[in-house]
């Protein structure tokens, strides 16, 4: 349902867009006659009624059809799904970094709540609201790649290496290492402010006091008992916010020119693709619609109150 | 206190001093050293903003000296693009654009959100149900991917931008006010409106609204943060108006330059850095000021 309304709202926007394929084409082609623009917008199925139109490309994508590039003249499932994996590996790994960091950093951190440690948190996270993605990449590049000389600049992996050896995974680690650092410091940064609040909240609760109460060390009622409910949080707002990191990753991709979705996204978006810009939105918001689903599950595994009581 | 007769307690021996509002809101905000400081560095920032002109002789378009001049040099403080545009001018002209699109583009997403918000939180029923699921379709997009494609249908101009930005950014404000207005619609000050005859109208404007507001205005400090980042990332895409200096659009166009010129990138961004900082100093401010116990803590 939700879906269905992403990609009629496509549409319809995408639509309002002045000048369609043939005017790209045959400005592309330095200009052509009526009648071959004409005979574009027949191929592509533009001379017909809004209506239809929009009923043909619901139709298409029902059946995974996306439409085809104007730019690379290919299918736009095909085009996504060939970019899918780097934007999934930078952005799972960001936010996975990002949950387990954060929240370690809150645990630490709650343990004393006006500790130096404490404070180093709560300045993280402002830091890391404050400072736009694409600068602290840059920062990044000038002290990794100018400075010290230990990593690569851009791009998925160096080009001269054979593919699927050893060599070649650990190189796309290495080239991995800064869009993630980037990707991850602002959502690291929030979580474990968010992480400490959470975990204090617990740690006042009564379950924590019998814990303590029946001689438990302290180490296992921190980590046992406490921070089984202190992630719940950390886990909501992250499942919330994916949309977000996705935002996130189209910038961090354009600085390292990662081969991802964000850089085929902002490409087609420059180019006027039409279709390809479509076909993202769409995918992407399905992305976010699976993600919301896992954080739903990840609940119940987290916490099992839920288990039993819960409808929505 | 003041002038003006009041029906405060006089200041008898015995009299607990009872301060305004206004007073001890000032108080606990001014307690907050960081507040201050954010709230100085913005007041700067505005104030640059508005007198651009009559600081600086120049223009931010033109080319004054020789390109990459590094800062300090032949009294550029900041230095020369790659055009040779005098760095500090245009990050001076730069704070124009961010704190009118920043400030418009939240504004607009905090009347979105609050129009929202408060219609589904005080109607509930099927009215709810209708905006929550247009919320929901708003979630699922990228907001800045969203963003990106306004921008670039319509034409690249400040007021779409700050459009685009408001357009994908009032979701949060919305479910903020929604579960506000949900919680205080309950309470017994309401029914008594209600039982007065109130219409609608004036009980959601003039009874549940002044209640709700604490939690809006710190989230409004939040809002504009976030506006501030968009613009820098849109501009620093090149999906905003090209004929106006921002900081955003400095750093993408020396952004190939970063390894020869640094500091024509990192420079713009310290600007940027500096505003979301001070702006969430003074969110952070508002909300000791507003929940003064929460400080205790």
């Amino acid at each position: 349902m939700l879906l269905l309304a992403v990609v009629v709202f496509n549409f319809i926007l995408l639509s309002l867009v002045p000048g369609d394929i043939a005017d790209t084409l045959a400005g592309e082609s330095g200009g052509a006659s009526q009648e071959v623009m004409d005979d574009i917008r027949r191929t592509y199925g533009l001379d017909r009624p809004f209506h239809i139109q929009l009923a043909t490309y619901v139709g298409k994508v029902v059946q995974g059809d996306l439409g085809t590039s104007y730019y690379f003249n290919m299918p736009v499932t095909e085009l996504i799904l060939g970019r899918v994996a780097p934007t999934l590996l930078l952005v799972v790994t960001a936010l996975v970094l990002a949950i387990l960091i954060g929240t370690l950093f809150g645990v630490i951190a709650s343990r004393r709540p006006n500790g130096l440690f404490s404070h180093f948190v709560t300045v993280l996270a402002l830091v890391g609201f404050a400072a736009p993605v694409f600068w602290t990449a840059f920062l990044l590049i000038v002290l990794f790649v100018a400075m010290l000389e230990i990593m690569p600049l851009s791009g998925l992996v160096d080009p001269t290496t054979p593919r699927g050896t050893l060599t070649w995974y650990l190189d796309v680690l290495h080239h991995l290492f800064l869009p993630v650092l980037s990707l991850s410091s602002i959502y690291l940064a929030s979580y474990s402010r968010l992480a400490r609040a959470s975990m204090m909240d617990v740690l006042g609760s009564d379950y924590i006091r019998t814990a303590r109460a029946k001689g438990l060390g302290e180490t296992s009622v921190t980590y046992k008992h406490a921070l089984r409910n202190a992630v719940i949080p950390v886990i909501t707002i992250a499942g919330l916010q994916f949309s977000h990191i996705f935002s996130g990753a189209v910038v961090v991709e354009t600085v390292f020119t990662w081969p991802g979705l964000g850089t085929l996204a902002f490409e087609s978006i420059l180019r006027g693709d039409t279709p390809t810009i479509m076909g993202i939105l769409f995918f992407s918001a399905m992305i976010v619609i699976v993600v919301n689903l896992l954080t739903d599950l990840t609940y119940r595994l987290v916490d099992p109150r839920i288990r039993s009581a819960r409808n929505a | 206190m003041t002038d003006r007769p009041t029906t405060a307690p006089e200041s008898g021996p015995e009299a607990v001093r009872v301060e305004r509002p206004v007073v001890e809101f000032l108080r606990m905000y001014v307690r907050n050293w960081a507040a201050v400081a954010g709230f100085i560095v913005f007041a700067a920032i505005v104030f640059a903003a508005l007198f651009a002109p009559v600081i600086l002789a120049v223009d931010p378009f033109d080319m004054v000296w020789m390109p990459f001049t590094p800062p300090g040099q032949d009294g550029y403080i900041l230095g020369t693009d790659n055009l040779g545009r005098d760095m500090f001018t245009a990050i001076v002209y730069g704070a124009r654009a961010t704190l009118v699109v920043g400030g418009s583009a939240a504004g607009l997403t905090i009347v979105i959100g609050l129009t929202i918000g408060s219609l589904a939180g005080y109607y509930r029923g099927w009215v709810d149900e209708v905006l929550m699921r247009i919320t929901e379709f708003f979630q699922v997009l990228p907001p800045l991917l969203l963003a990106m494609v306004l921008v670039a249908l319509f034409e690249p101009t400040l007021p779409t931008v700050a459009i685009a930005i408001g357009v994908v950014t009032w979701t949060g404000v919305a479910r903020l006010a929604r579960a506000e207005f949900m919680r205080i619609r309950e309470l017994e000050f309401v029914k008594a409106a209600r039982s007065i005859g109130s219409r609608d109208r004036r009980i959601i404007w003039r009874v549940i609204l002044p209640n709700a507001l604490p939690p809006l205005i710190v989230n409004a400090a939040l809002t504009v943060g976030i506006a501030i980042l968009f613009e820098a990332a849109l501009s620093f895409l090149g999906l905003s108006d090209p004929n106006v200096m921002s900081w955003g659009k400095i750093i993408g166009d020396n952004r190939d330059y970063l390894l020869d010129a640094p500091w024509t990138v990192t420079i713009p961004g310290v600007a940027i850095f500096l505003t979301v900082l001070a702006v969430s100093l003074i969110g952070d401010g508002l909300n000791d000021a507003f929940n003064p116990r929460l400080r205790e803590r």
